[in-house]
């Protein structure tokens, strides 16, 4: 998954990597900071580093393998993993006994033993930290038994077992023995949660979910029956979703959780097992026997990187994250300087790229005056017609240093492809990557008036954008290009049989020749970009949305149902850090309303939408009048927001004495405590049920920030929280033990034995069995307040018209759950808010820059580029069977009913091919990839008498 | 928002190349913005590169 972005980063022409660095100091103010850089040698020239491995394979030193957490070796030239980017090796000197031997096999020269230590200096506008954090380290905690018994392990190494590049290739063993487990203990809160040993007071927020996950992953490796038990003391599956992942672990998967503290663990020398002792749910003292034990560590920031972080004058709090105001989410204590991942907070992907995105919202909106000042310029070649001239290929077959030319005889497969059809030029490079080949590439396509090219070497997904550059260089299109891979798909596996796969590469080269023939120019159509944006709802998230892209200069239409501005905000008080909501609120209508670039719209209703990303058209009809506007925008974000759940059950509408958490916040607000002498919380109305399987994430902050209220104006009310897991996820945790602290008296309760409500003139009776005692208990209490869940807007005849998906629960689908949680599958369309899932005002506010980041992405454009592959109908020959329009995963293909034919709009269309492939009448054809150039293939490929 | 100079860079700094670093600079480096992204590893990639899957879907996280 992350693979393609690592890519896509590593080729990007305005990002320049900067790797063996550390950030020393930052001088200077927001939007001209000097920042100076430590750059530690690296030994190894990545520039001029191939990645081909020579040195490692030749290197006599043994090293731990750091990336593989240490489970198996490395040489001491290494590279991090196969996909790394820069794909360049590196030397480690704290084992290297510097004898010369990588020096000698490099081909590529890149080897440079007197790289030292060097200062560089780099002028920037804005900085983001991104530091990241490291897994706690549990050696401390004696009586775990980590690092003294080898199969008790951190929840790190054990993801580099169940990986297929980890140290056992996938398979499932123990590092004692290398046995496959039967059963595997995960236990919770190991470096989180607790204050007691290791001071993390903090939840880590990723470790119920990467434990489930790593449960379930290991059952699917197991080859006999694994048992597979979580020892928790809450299960916190708050995420989008993730409530329903958990159930699937438990009841389909069968992973046990157990609601227990582990105390000790001990070995059994004699099989490596370990015995782990705790106290189970009757209060009865238990042992069980497990053959592995994973410590779910948390996440943790390293004492040097916040070192880093304090010199350069950001405030850090007591466990080292950046310390964030609730409604600065993404901002440091330094103007210019931002934060976002991990570093700001424990969190999981999702999130971290959200606030990645919030993070580049405003470090590029204090710049804007200055975009595309330092990005380099491409240059554009003319293009020349070779639409009339039969085909002339030149092959150039790569040795890749001796990774293809050591097994395959490259010799004579250039000199086999020279007796290929249309060939008129061959020629072998030691690297065809390299700057200098891509150079000699461009002379000979002019001197030999090459019209096609033939590159015999790796894989297309990492160079095949390069070379088509080349192409496009010199003035050729870059569609007339194809790849044979010669060297992952061949002598990479067939190093063994040299004579083979010299054959095989002939097979590939005659092949892609065939291929090559056929292929036609392809022109990539390019469409402006209207450089306005529309923004649907006026609520936290549409403000900020619509502010993040007016401060980056754009024009924005600001749509919101009701009268006045601020959605649900408008029923808020505070957040759990004391922030004043109504105030922030105030100030952000304030910014919204004065600001030239945003016009809002209330009282909208959506009517009519057409078009395609950078060139929308939506119709509105707005105010008390129906007016009716028209807007045309380039971009649209989703900020349609959610709703607090109206409960049906426990008396809510009954009786007066039953609220919500909203309503007891209107209500400590307006009247205050005076009156109450008890005040009863029940969790999880409307959520977690077989209505609403989803955790609606933040009742359970509600519920103690309002017990917390009640607490500190009269700490002799006695507040009940009767809970089934407690999920005061990141740094609201401490919120969790300082309410516990105060007296707050916090019962659990099982979903099958939910508490029970009667209304009697003296109070509210609420029995529940309290899961310590366990014995029933009756609470009386003059108000109940419930903990309604989150439930989404009403957007039924929105997405009628404007065609967006939703969940089964009515929230907006992202992309892609972990990589674009802030784009819609539609491209220039993104979600931000409650819109897209329940979360925090903070959480809402970071999404919501997020959002204006990603649109800005596509406004910042005059034009953009479409692909040139996209599928095309035959209109003609079509019999309209609608196979396609069923089939299409992004719902392009559609029936004209006026002209009575099938169209397919190549501003959307994806190229993914999957009309093409299952039109029944082959009436569909992908461009690049059409029948005869696929079908020669295996035409080639059958000629050589296989 | 001016600085002493009245000089505006049209760059910025990513300091780690995790995925969030990453992200931030993407965006950046889409918007036209120039983006030096700095991590003391020899590659970027950071915790997420080290995962094996991913929840909730159970993809590869490489």
């Amino acid at each position: 998954m992350i693979s393609p972005k690592l890519v896509e980063v590593g080729r990007h022409l305005n990002i320049n990597i900067i790797t063996n660095s550390e950030i020393k100091t930052v001088e200077g103010e927001p939007g001209n900071f000097t920042v100076t850089l430590s750059n530690h040698p690296r030994y190894i020239d990545p520039v001029k580093c191939t990645g081909c491995g020579e040195c490692a394979k030749h290197c006599p030193v043994t090293a731990v393998n750091r990336y593989n957490k240490g489970l198996d070796d490395r040489r001491a030239t290494f590279i991090e993993y196969p996909q790394a980017v820069p794909l360049a090796f590196g030397i480690d000197t704290d084992t290297c006994i510097g004898c010369g031997l990588c020096e000698n096999v490099c081909i590529a020269r890149a080897i440079q033993y007197d790289e030292t230590e060097r200062e560089s200096r780099v002028t920037v506008g804005s900085i983001i930290l991104a530091p990241g954090s490291m897994g706690y380290d549990p050696s401390k905690l004696d009586f775990w038994g980590y690092g003294k018994y080898a199969n008790v392990l951190t929840s790190e190494e054990f993801e580099r077992i169940l990986s297929a590049s980890g140290p056992y290739f996938g398979h499932l063993s123990r590092p004692l023995d290398r046995e496959e487990p039967k059963k595997i203990a995960w236990i919770q809160c190991v470096g989180s949660r607790d204050t007691n040993r290791c001071g993390n007071g903090y939840c880590s927020s990723v470790c119920c979910m990467y434990a489930i996950k790593e449960a379930m992953i290991a059952k699917e490796h197991a080859h006999g029956e694994l048992d597979c038990a979580i020892f928790n003391m809450d299960i916190r599956s708050f995420g989008k979703d993730y409530e329903k992942y958990y159930l699937r672990a438990k009841d389909k998967d069968g992973v046990r959780f157990l609601k227990a503290r582990i105390h000790t663990i001990t070995e059994i020398p004699e099989t490596g097992d370990l015995q782990v002792w705790y106290i189970d749910e009757t209060g009865q003292r238990q042992d069980e026997i497990f053959s592995m034990v994973v410590l779910s560590v948390g996440l943790q920031i390293p004492e040097n990187v916040a070192d880093v972080a304090r010199n350069l004058g950001v405030e850090l709090n007591k466990y080292r994250f950046v310390e964030t105001g609730p409604f600065t989410p993404v901002e440091t204590s330094r103007p210019g300087i931002f934060t976002c991942g991990v570093f700001q907070g424990p969190k999981d992907i999702p999130s971290s790229v959200t606030e990645a995105s919030a993070a580049a919202c405003l470090a590029g909106a204090d710049l804007a005056v200055s975009r595309g000042m330092d990005t380099p310029t491409v240059q554009v070649t003319e293009q020349q017609d070779v639409s009339g001239e039969s085909p002339r290929i030149g092959v150039f077959v790569c040795n890749c240093g001796i990774n293809i030319g050591g097994i395959v005889d490259v010799p004579a497969v250039q000199n086999y492809s020279a007796t290929l059809p249309n060939v008129v030029y061959t020629d072998q490079n030691l690297f065809t990557c390299s700057q200098d080949t891509q150079d000699k590439i461009k002379e000979k396509i002019i001197e030999h008036k090459l019209n096609r090219v033939v590159v015999a070497s790796c894989s297309p997904k990492t160079h095949e954008q390069m070379f088509m550059e080349t192409l496009e260089a010199c003035g050729l299109n870059r569609y007339l290009f194809e790849m044979a891979n010669i060297r992952n798909q061949n002598s990479w596996i067939h190093s063994k049989t040299p004579a083979i796969a010299t054959q095989k590469a002939k097979d590939l080269v005659r092949m892609a020749v065939a291929r090559a023939s056929t292929l036609r120019p392809l022109a990539e159509k390019v469409i402006s970009v209207n450089k306005q944006a529309l923004v649907i709802g006026g609520g936290v998230a549409g403000m900020n949305a619509a502010l993040g892209l007016a401060k980056q200069a754009f024009r924005v239409f600001l749509l919101e149902k009701e009268t006045e501005l601020g959605g649900l905000s408008r029923k808020l008080h505070h957040t759990i850090e004391g922030g004043d909501i109504q105030a922030y609120l105030k100030q952000l209508v304030a910014d919204v309303r004065k600001n030239e670039l945003i016009d809002v719209v209330t009282g909208a209703r959506v009517t009519n939408f057409s078009g395609y990303k950078g060139n929308f058209k939506t119709d509105v009809v707005a105010g008390p009048a129906n007016t009716k506007l028209t807007i045309e925008h380039g971009v649209i974000i989703v900020a349609t927001g959610a709703n607090e759940y109206i409960p049906t059950e426990y008396l809510y509408g009954q009786d007066p004495r039953v609220v919500t958490q909203l309503q007891l916040g209107d209500r400590l607000e307006e009247i205050g405590v005076s009156d109450l002498s008890t005040v009863v919380m029940i969790q999880c109305v409307g959520s977690r049920n077989s209505t609403n399987e989803n955790c609606s994430r933040i009742c359970c902050q509600n519920a103690i920030k309002n017990a917390l209220i009640i607490k500190k104006a009269d700490p002799a009310i006695q507040v009940y929280i009767l809970y089934r897991d407690i999920r005061t996820y990141g740094l609201m945790e401490d919120y969790y033990t300082e309410a516990r602290n105060l007296g707050v008296i916090f019962i659990r309760f099982d979903e099958t034995n939910p508490p029970e409500v009667k209304s009697t003139p003296e109070g509210l009776i609420v029995s529940v069995t309290d899961h310590i005692l366990r014995m029933p208990l009756e609470i009386q209490t003059e108000l109940l307040a419930l903990s309604a869940g989150v439930t989404a807007a009403d957007t039924g005849s929105l997405c009628g018209i404007m065609k967006f998906n939703r969940n089964p629960e009515g929230f907006f689908i992202e992309a892609h759950v972990k990589l674009r949680p802030v784009d819609m599958p539609g491209d220039g369309i993104f979600l931000c808010g409650t819109a897209h899932a329940p979360k925090l005002i903070s959480e809402t506010i970071a999404q919501a820059q997020a959002a204006a980041s990603r649109a800005t992405t596509f406004l910042s454009k005059s034009e953009i580029k479409l692909s040139a592959i996209t599928a095309k109908v035959d209109t003609e020959h079509c019999v309209k069977c609608l196979t396609c329009v069923r089939s299409c995963p992004f719902g392009v293909p559609v029936f004209n009913t006026e002209k009575q034919i099938i169209e397919i709009d190549e501003a959307t269309c994806h190229g993914c091919g999957v009309c093409a492939a299952i039109c029944p009448r082959r009436t569909i054809q992908l461009s690049f990839y059409e029948d005869d150039q696929l079908n020669c293939k295996i035409d080639a490929l059958l000629a050589g008498g296989m | 928002m001016g600085s002493a100079s009245g000089k505006i860079s049209g760059s910025v700094m990513v300091v780690g190349a995790g995925i969030a670093g990453m992200q931030a600079s993407l965006d950046l480096a889409n918007s036209d913005y120039y983006v030096h992204l700095v991590d003391k590893l020899p590659t970027i990639g950071g915790m997420m590169a080290r995962l094996d899957k991913t929840f909730p879907t159970n993809d590869c996280a490489m």
